[in-house]
């Protein structure tokens, strides 16, 4: 079986002038024998469960277990509607919003739709319902985005990975971005190709990005990440929609990041021992909630 | 992967793997008890246990156990809920190896009629699960598929006759493991099939005077 191709894939759409989530659709039709209206129904019963999230995030009652998250979403919400912050009305304030939103009730352990993961469940829905509301783009190409996002989301997986363990942050936000900025472009219009090109500008422009949680919880940064995700998200289909195009190809960038992911230390992979997860304010938050493992010795270096 | 692996699942956060990996493999273990259980001992290993708390792994596997989906917003709750059913829940924090996985627990669980069972299980991402011991047999399935287990008594045509009924039921084996504790001893049969095994073909493989228990594992 030959390895997935983001680039194979928007071309196959491009040929049979579709769209990648059209393609994906049908995909996932016959490899399931399930009628394609019964997976745009369970598509968009998704988009519903997002939107719930949403909502109880915007209501300002999600607080984590922890309790050192919750409310932002709801302070940005109210900074919008008194028209301060950056672009009040606009789709970027909407999907920071949304996305803090989502995250919050994550982390209050309430109910969310993982895509690809619980930890980037803000990504996603934070931009494609900033779309449908601020940028008005009708519910059912948003529903079709979710399967351009699906179909982008499995050939990082394949290729890289869609894990903060496995690949630090970059794979966790920076593949829920790379997926919304695909599905931002082709529900805004833009082509296949501009689709992966997204993909291509998210993942080059969030290389690196470790992940770093303060005691291990899906809290701080976790929150501002998806939020900063989503906006990176913002970026890379801005960049695509006006024809920009990287010189690199999408899948060897996917592989790239794929790479830097296992080049991260440990200590930048979910473990909590290293980056602001071991400042010494982290530290002693984590100290107080009984969940502080110490890091473990770095090895010498050789000189 | 399917679509509805990346987008999706609906689940109660914070963590694929500390969360809802964690909820089935309670729901596991109470499927390979095959009843309601009314004591259940948890055993934590490694990043499990040392992260466990923060992201509510050890709330997830107690809703598993009490039958609660990965998606049930009372899972928040469990211990609650585990204390209104009677069900006495105890936590360790355990060692099982360096090469178990970090993200793994025992769990031991005690029926009403006192008969008991035990799955050692991982979480290994995305909700993804991994079962490496059932009651002592070393195993490995994740359940993206209909599973039944058949403990059984170790003798020549035993899987025949099991496979017979299956095959009788259009039941495609999609995978199979076999083992047993010593020649002649109890076996168990793991067998992962394309589409659920009717409740008539699982009444007939219990029949079977060399089968000692059938228990399906069908976890969402």
């Amino acid at each position: 079986m030959s390895t997935p191709s983001l680039a194979a894939l928007a071309d196959a759409a491009t040929r049979a002038s579709r769209r990648i989530g059209q393609i994906v659709l049908e995909e996932e039709a016959r490899e399931t024998s399930e009628t394609p209206e019964i997976l745009v129904a369970r598509m968009a019963d998704m988009l519903d469960v997002m939107r719930e999230s949403v909502a109880e995030g915007l209501s300002g009652t999600a607080r984590s277990t922890s309790g050192l998250v919750g409310g932002d979403a709801q302070r940005v919400e109210a900074c919008r509607r008194a028209g301060c912050g950056i672009d009040p009305a606009g789709v970027f304030a909407g999907a920071v919003a949304r996305a803090l939103a989502v995250s919050e009730v994550n982390a209050a352990m309430g109910r969310i739709v993982a895509a690809p993961t619980a930890g980037a469940a803000g990504v996603l829905p934070g931009v494609l319902l900033a779309l449908e509301a601020e940028g008005h783009v009708p519910t059912d190409r948003i529903v079709e985005a979710l399967f351009t996002a699906a179909g982008v989301g499995k050939v990082i997986a394949a290729r890289a990975s869609l894990s903060g363990a496995e690949g630090g942050c970059q794979a966790e936000t920076g593949s829920a971005a790379a997926m919304a900025a695909a599905a931002a472009v082709e529900a805004l219009g833009g082509s296949p190709q501009a689709a992966a090109q997204a993909v291509a500008f998210t993942l080059q422009n969030m290389m690196g990005l470790v992940c770093d949680p303060i005691g291990g919880l899906v809290e701080v940064p976790c929150l501002g990440r998806n939020a900063a995700a989503a906006g990176q998200a913002l970026v890379a289909a801005e960049l695509a929609l006006a024809g920009a195009v990287h010189p690199i190809p999408v899948d060897e960038i996917i592989d790239a990041m794929g790479q830097v992911g296992k080049a991260l230390p440990v200590s930048l992979r979910e473990t909590g021992w290293g980056g602001i997860a071991v400042t010494p304010t982290a530290r002693s938050i984590a100290e107080r909630l009984g969940l502080w493992t110490e890091p473990p010795k770095p090895e010498p270096v050789d000189p | 992967m399917r679509a509805f692996d990346v987008v999706g699942p609906v689940m109660v956060g914070p963590s694929s793997s500390h969360t809802a990996g964690a909820c089935r493999i309670g729901l596991l273990a109470r499927a390979v008890l095959g009843t309601s259980p009314v004591r259940a001992h948890v055993g934590l290993h490694g990043s499990f246990a040392a992260t466990g708390r923060g992201h509510g792994t050890d709330r997830a596997i107690v809703a598993g156990i009490l039958g609660m989906a990965p998606s049930d917003p009372r899972l928040r709750e469990a211990f609650a809920w585990a204390e209104a059913a009677g069900v006495v829940v105890t936590f360790e924090t355990v060692d099982l190896g360096p090469h178990v996985h970090p993200n793994t627990a025992r769990v031991t669980l005690t029926g009403a009629d006192g008969r008991v069972s035990g799955v050692v299980a991982s979480s290994v991402g995305g909700g993804r699960t991994e079962t490496v011991e059932v009651d002592g047999f070393p195993v490995r399935f994740d359940l993206s598929r209909p599973t039944l287990l058949v403990f059984h008594r170790d003798q020549p045509g035993a899987v025949a006759d099991v496979a017979r009924i299956l095959a009788d039921a259009r039941a495609n084996i999609a995978a199979m493991q076999v083992g047993r504790q010593v020649r002649g001893g109890e076996a168990l049969m793991v067998i992962e099939t394309d589409g659920r095994v009717p409740p008539w073909a699982r009444t007939a493989i219990e029949g079977l005077p060399e089968v000692t228990a059938v228990r399906p594992v069908e976890v969402p």
